[in-house]
């Protein structure tokens, strides 16, 4: 027997296996280090944004938008000459004062069963994703979110109002972009932080419609329509897709 | 160099503890209520570890009331940012410290 050989080859086995439980040990640490970090990463977020959003809701918004936008272009061409629709006074265009009021109170309708449609159908979808996604819909995430949306939205609502009262109808289209564009931002904080660049492409939108006043009801129709349905096409397909 | 083991705080060795602690970091103050939606825990759960970040002092407790029903919210010390971090850290080191 060579013993000082087989003690040498008693130490290297030991050796070995000890620097291999040592390398396991600490995969598994790193492991359970990796997996802490993701922990926070998602109580943060989970915590500060709202993220059941759905993108849908973007679409079925934009949708009820043009549909908004069809059927009062219609009204507006069955109430004004055609030889005078380059004239967008509104008060100009119209045949005489009667048939004024009936066109504004119409138009407002509209106005308003578009947004009730959008802010339904919005709200349905979102909550529909919510639940899916078992995170409460109505929490101290959500009510930061809702009120930082809705402060812009209700300034720019009264700010409207009095341009209504002005008779300047052409500053209603514009208005309606950049205070909602402003609105997106602000909320952008608190849910899925991508809506901030629809905020950004509204205001740049109502801008540009300050200046061409006579696009109102096309600058309304890009931005609340089709703009809507393609941020909630985008937002489906990197999000919703896969669930 | 330090063992990076030894500078993990042993307090978040609990993942509710560790929870608790990183919702605090990003908001003001939250209350029982949501931490208990967000963590998904029961109250007696929840109210244990919070006793224990309170005993460490890492969170500062202010109850109150809405109407009748007592409202109790939380709040992250400086001293529960500053051992948060130092235990951000020490996670980040032994990532590092394998590759």
């Amino acid at each position: 027997m060579d013993w000082p050989k087989l003690w040498m080859k008693i130490w290297w086995n030991q050796s070995i296996y000890l620097t291999l439980k040592h390398k396991v040990l600490f995969m598994q640490e790193n492991q359970t280090s990796l997996d802490a970090l993701q922990d926070i990463k998602q109580m943060m977020e989970r915590s500060s944004r709202f993220i059941s959003l759905s993108g849908w809701s973007g679409i079925s918004a934009g949708l009820a938008a043009l549909a908004g936008a069809f059927i009062a272009n219609s009204r507006m061409a069955h109430y004004i000459p055609s030889n005078q629709q380059s004239d967008y006074s509104l008060r100009g265009m119209a045949v005489n004062q009667s048939s004024y009021y009936d066109l504004l109170i119409e138009l407002i309708a509209i106005a308003i069963g578009v947004f009730v449609i959008a802010f339904v159908t919005a709200f349905f979808f979102t909550y529909r994703r919510s639940v899916s996604k078992n995170t409460p819909i109505w929490n101290s995430v959500s009510q930061r979110m809702v009120w930082n949306a809705l402060l812009p939205i209700l300034v720019g609502g009264i700010v409207i109002l009095r341009v209504l009262y002005l008779e300047s109808y052409t500053l209603v289209a514009p208005l309606c972009l950049i205070f909602y564009g402003l609105a997106l931002l602000n909320a952008s904080k608190y849910t899925l932080g991508e809506i901030r660049w629809l905020g950004y492409a509204q205001i740049v939108l109502g801008l540009i419609n300050l200046w061409n006043p006579g696009w109102g009801l096309v600058c309304w129709s890009i931005g609340f329509g089709v703009m809507h349905i393609v941020y909630g096409f985008i937002m489906w397909w990197k999000y919703e897709r896969a669930d | 160099m330090k063992n990076p083991i030894s500078q993990l705080n042993k307090v978040f060795e609990s993942r509710i503890r560790l929870g608790v602690m990183s919702i605090l970091m990003v908001n003001e103050s939250v209350n029982f209520n949501d931490l208990k939606q967000m963590l998904e825990l029961t109250d007696g759960n929840l109210a244990s570890h919070l006793t224990t970040l309170e005993e460490q002092g890492f969170i500062q407790v202010t109850k109150g009331f809405i109407g009748r029903k007592t409202n109790t919210t939380y709040t992250a010390t400086k001293a529960g940012q500053q051992a948060f971090k130092d235990h951000l850290t020490a996670l980040e080191n032994m990532i590092k410290g394998v590759k």
